[in-house]
């Protein structure tokens, strides 16, 4: 596709986006509204997505609001992110069936669920997420077939964000406020005061086959620029910066940092950050049996590497400190990953600042170890 | 004689001393042997000698109530053993017992701490050879106190 | 290279061939595939995950023969649920096992030249393959010494093999304990002590470490001091393991995972992670 394919469409037309997903075989996940909170869920129609509500994020603080208008996508990201589809939290590895004193392997991992997903409202930062994992647990020297079976088919409906949180900083990170890359539709959302309408850009030929089955228009030239003007008031909303600039060796050569004391004094290791990152992909195994001990499981879990048992070997945790943890997520996240998979681990979500209990901010954690107020820079994390 | 002082001259442990160090060194060594369970110096004794291993097996042992003989350390060929002469008050701060049939180069102490004095040259060229030796045990005894394989530590 | 499974999470069947006590608390267990497909070759250096039914799974090192066909030998000390489980086992019992995991001692660079291997405690079970490899291609390589340390000569793993190996022809093999007791007639001292009585050709030597972490750091500072060059010392790592296959993220080690980047690290590239705490 050598031109952008683009189209506009009433607002109105994204139930009838769902509708075709659904009549083309895919569960439509997306963000609704639960618990006072935005998170991902099945959609069935347009009035499950978080109309006419937007989120207030800060450091430690997460309120959703009320609007005005009825805008679908005017909030960012919330807790969840789209690794609970494609990473899930707990997934079954395999069984094993006892046979006298032999036992049987039953190869049989958590399928993936019957109907693939088309995933409703995927912003740029996550679109970046996604590729971060893709890289980890596809793409590297094995392949997880847990993930890919999830993984493979699934379709991306990617949402340009038209506002910002606080707590964003993708543009540090070089991932959005807009979407690229790595989407069959993307949507951006235009309301005026007399119009409520989506311009869709075409990302794959499935893409283009599902917006034939819309409603859709020419974009003129204006709908084109009212379009990057939305995304530009999101891009200049953005306060939160990161400089990247050499992070990696300015975290290998900063181990003893008095910063990590210091944060560590905050640091609840609570895990709620790695919980919420959508890139973190640690997982541990349990082991599980049936009250008769002849049927066993094995599960994997969602792991953090804020918790002691991480890094126990027999006798005790390599790293015991609350300093050490915080120290190996950060450095890991911007420093080591770009060693291990080419590019730094972390999109500029925000989510780990907005769900940390006492509002660490890894922007602040990395300017003050940097030792200067965050300055824009030459970036070089590795997202393109 | 003329094979004592080939031996002091060849012993790494004096490798780069002059020539007159040297033979006045051999002056002060004799051949010993210590047949095997034969101690070598006892712990609280006056510490007037010290010892080139040359062949053999050294314990270096240190008496326990209701442990017995304890091992530290054992000492085997090139080894240097002893340096209570050098360091007041001049006694043997644990036992010394040949494990094997052990040959020795003993050194006498007594005389060698008068020409230390004397020849402060003299004194710093041991001191700096005996240093490196304490420093080496006191690695070796740090890494031993670690007891690093352990069930759990 | 083996082709990679297809799902590197599922362990293949083996059998307990064999058991067989070690030490008080050591044991070897000898195991063969319950499948004819299923492949036991391996590289001196790589680990398997050993999985017993219901209770978990484990990292352990292989430390056959590995020109021995047929058969894939562990050398385990019971010291908790998992591990006691696993040398609980019967002959004719099942065991799974995914692997062999991991990169290899550094054999074919070696070639040629003068072999130290330094083992302390449980981690001579690692380089015995090595050894076996070494013994086996003797002509391929100059001096083998093998310096053992322990910590009681009741903890020394393979003490009829150690006296066997210590009679092959260019071959020196030395044995230490931290702690003696009245009947032993040995060494005692730490391992690095042992030096003293080898004559190291630096230039023409690569050294093999495994052991635990504080005991490979004397050791490297003392192969150091005898001239040896960084680029010639190797070291097996340790971390927590779960996957095996760099997806966990629990054997992290700096920018490396154990599991995939090692076990087996050229100090050079592990010389500035050993020195900090808590990495």
């Amino acid at each position: 596709m050598a031109e952008k394919t683009q189209a506009i469409v009433e607002a109105g037309q994204i139930e009838r986006l769902i509708e075709v997903l659904h009549s083309r075989g895919y569960e439509v996940v997306g963000p609704t509204v639960r618990d006072k909170a935005i998170v991902y869920d099945r959609l069935e129609r347009l009035a499950d997505l978080p109309v006419g509500w937007t989120d207030e994020q800060e450091a430690g603080s997460y309120r959703l609001k009320r609007r005005e208008d009825g805008a679908l996508f005017c909030y960012v990201v919330g807790p969840q992110s789209w690794k609970k589809y494609l990473h899930p939290a707990d997934v079954r590895l395999f069984s094993a069936q006892r046979q006298g004193e032999t036992f049987r392997i039953l190869s049989n991992p958590d399928p993936p669920p019957p109907g693939r997903h088309a995933f409703l409202g995927v912003r740029a930062c996550e679109l970046a997420a996604i590729a971060v994992q893709d890289r980890v647990l596809l793409h590297d020297r094995y392949r997880d077939p847990i993930y890919q079976g999830r993984r493979e088919g699934i379709f991306i409906v990617a949402v340009n964000c038209t506002q910002s949180a606080a707590t964003c900083f993708c543009t540090s990170m070089g991932t959005g406020p807009q979407a690229h890359a790595g989407f069959d539709l993307a949507l951006t959302e235009l309301l005026g005061p007399d119009h409520h309408r989506i311009l869709i850009e075409v990302g794959s030929e499935v893409g283009a086959e599902v917006l034939a089955e819309l409603e859709h228009f020419q974009a003129s030239d204006d709908v084109e620029r009212e379009a990057e003007t939305a995304v530009g008031r999101a891009r200049s909303q953005i306060q939160r910066r990161m400089d990247t600039t050499g992070i990696r060796d300015l975290l290998y050569s900063n181990v003893d940092h008095p910063r990590w004391d210091d944060v560590a004094q905050r640091c609840l290791t609570c895990a709620n950050c790695t919980m919420v990152c959508p890139t973190c992909f640690c997982t541990t195994v349990e082991d599980v049996s049936d009250v008769t001990g002849d049927h066993a499981e094995r599960w994997r879990r969602w792991d953090s590497c804020f918790t002691q048992s991480f890094s126990y070997i027999h006798g005790g945790s390599v790293r015991s400190s609350a300093k050490s943890r915080y120290r190996q997520w950060m450095t890991h996240k911007l420093a080591s990953w770009i060693d291990q998979f080419g590019s730094s681990g972390c999109v500029g979500c925000g989510r780990c600042i907005t769900w940390c209990p006492v509002g660490i901010d890894i922007t602040a954690e990395v300017g003050a170890i940097r030792g200067a107020t965050a300055s824009a820079g030459e970036n070089d994390h590795g997202n393109t | 004689m003329e094979t004592l002082e080939r031996i002091v001259a060849e012993h790494p442990f004096f490798a780069g001393l002059e020539e007159q160090y040297i033979q006045l060194l051999a002056g002060c060594a004799s051949n010993v042997r210590f047949e095997g369970g034969k101690y070598i110096l006892r712990e609280g004794e006056e510490a007037s000698q010290f010892f080139l291993i040359r062949h053999g097996r050294v314990a270096l042992e240190i008496s326990a109530p209701h442990r017995g003989r304890l091992t530290v350390e054992t000492l085997g060929e090139g080894d240097i053993l002893g340096w209570s002469w050098l360091i007041p008050p001049y006694h043997w701060r644990l036992d010394a017992r040949a494990v094997d049939l052990t040959r020795a180069i003993a050194l006498d102490g007594t005389c060698l701490r008068t020409k230390c004095e004397q020849n402060h040259d003299l004194g710093y060229e041991l001191l700096k050879r005996f240093a490196h030796i304490m420093e080496r045990r006191l690695e070796a005894t740090r890494f031993q106190l670690l007891d690093v394989y352990a069930a759990h530590k | 290279m083996a082709t990679l499974p297809a799902d590197p999470m599922v362990p293949d069947p083996y059998r307990v061939g064999q058991v067989w006590k070690e030490t008080f608390d050591t044991f070897t267990v000898a195991l063969e595939p319950a499948h004819n497909a299923a492949s036991s070759a391996f590289s001196p250096g790589q680990f398997s995950m050993l999985y017993v039914f219901g209770v978990g799974e484990l990292p352990i090192s292989i430390s056959g023969d590995p020109e021995e066909p047929g058969r894939l030998i562990y050398t385990v000390r019971s010291v908790g649920q998992a591990t006691h489980a696993l040398v609980s086992r019967k002959p004719g019992e099942m065991v799974g096992v995914r692997g062999p995991f991991g990169g290899c001692w550094p054999l074919a660079e070696a070639r040629g030249k003068d072999v130290v291997l330094v083992a302390g405690g449980l981690g001579l079970a690692p380089l015995r393959p090595a050894i076996y490899q070494v013994l086996r291609h003797r002509e391929d390589y100059g001096r083998l010494i093998v310096l053992y340390g322990g910590r009681s000569p009741r903890d020394l793993l393979y003490r009829k093999e150690l006296a066997a190996w210590a009679r092959q022809p260019d071959t020196q093999v030395l044995s230490t304990v931290d702690y003696g007791g009245l009947s032993w007639r040995g060494h005692v001292g730490v391992v690095t002590t042992l030096f003293r009585y080898v004559r190291l050709q630096p230039a023409r030597t690569v050294a093999m470490l495994c052991g635990p972490e504080i005991m490979m750091r004397f050791v490297t500072r003392e192969l150091e001091s005898h001239g040896l060059q960084e680029s010639d010392i190797y070291l097996s790592m340790e971390r927590n393991m779960k996957c095996a296959v760099g997806f966990c993220g629990h054997c992290q080690y700096g920018p490396y995972f154990i599991c995939k980047d090692g076990p087996v690290f050229p100090y050079s590239r592990v010389r500035s992670l050993l020195e900090k705490h808590e990495i």
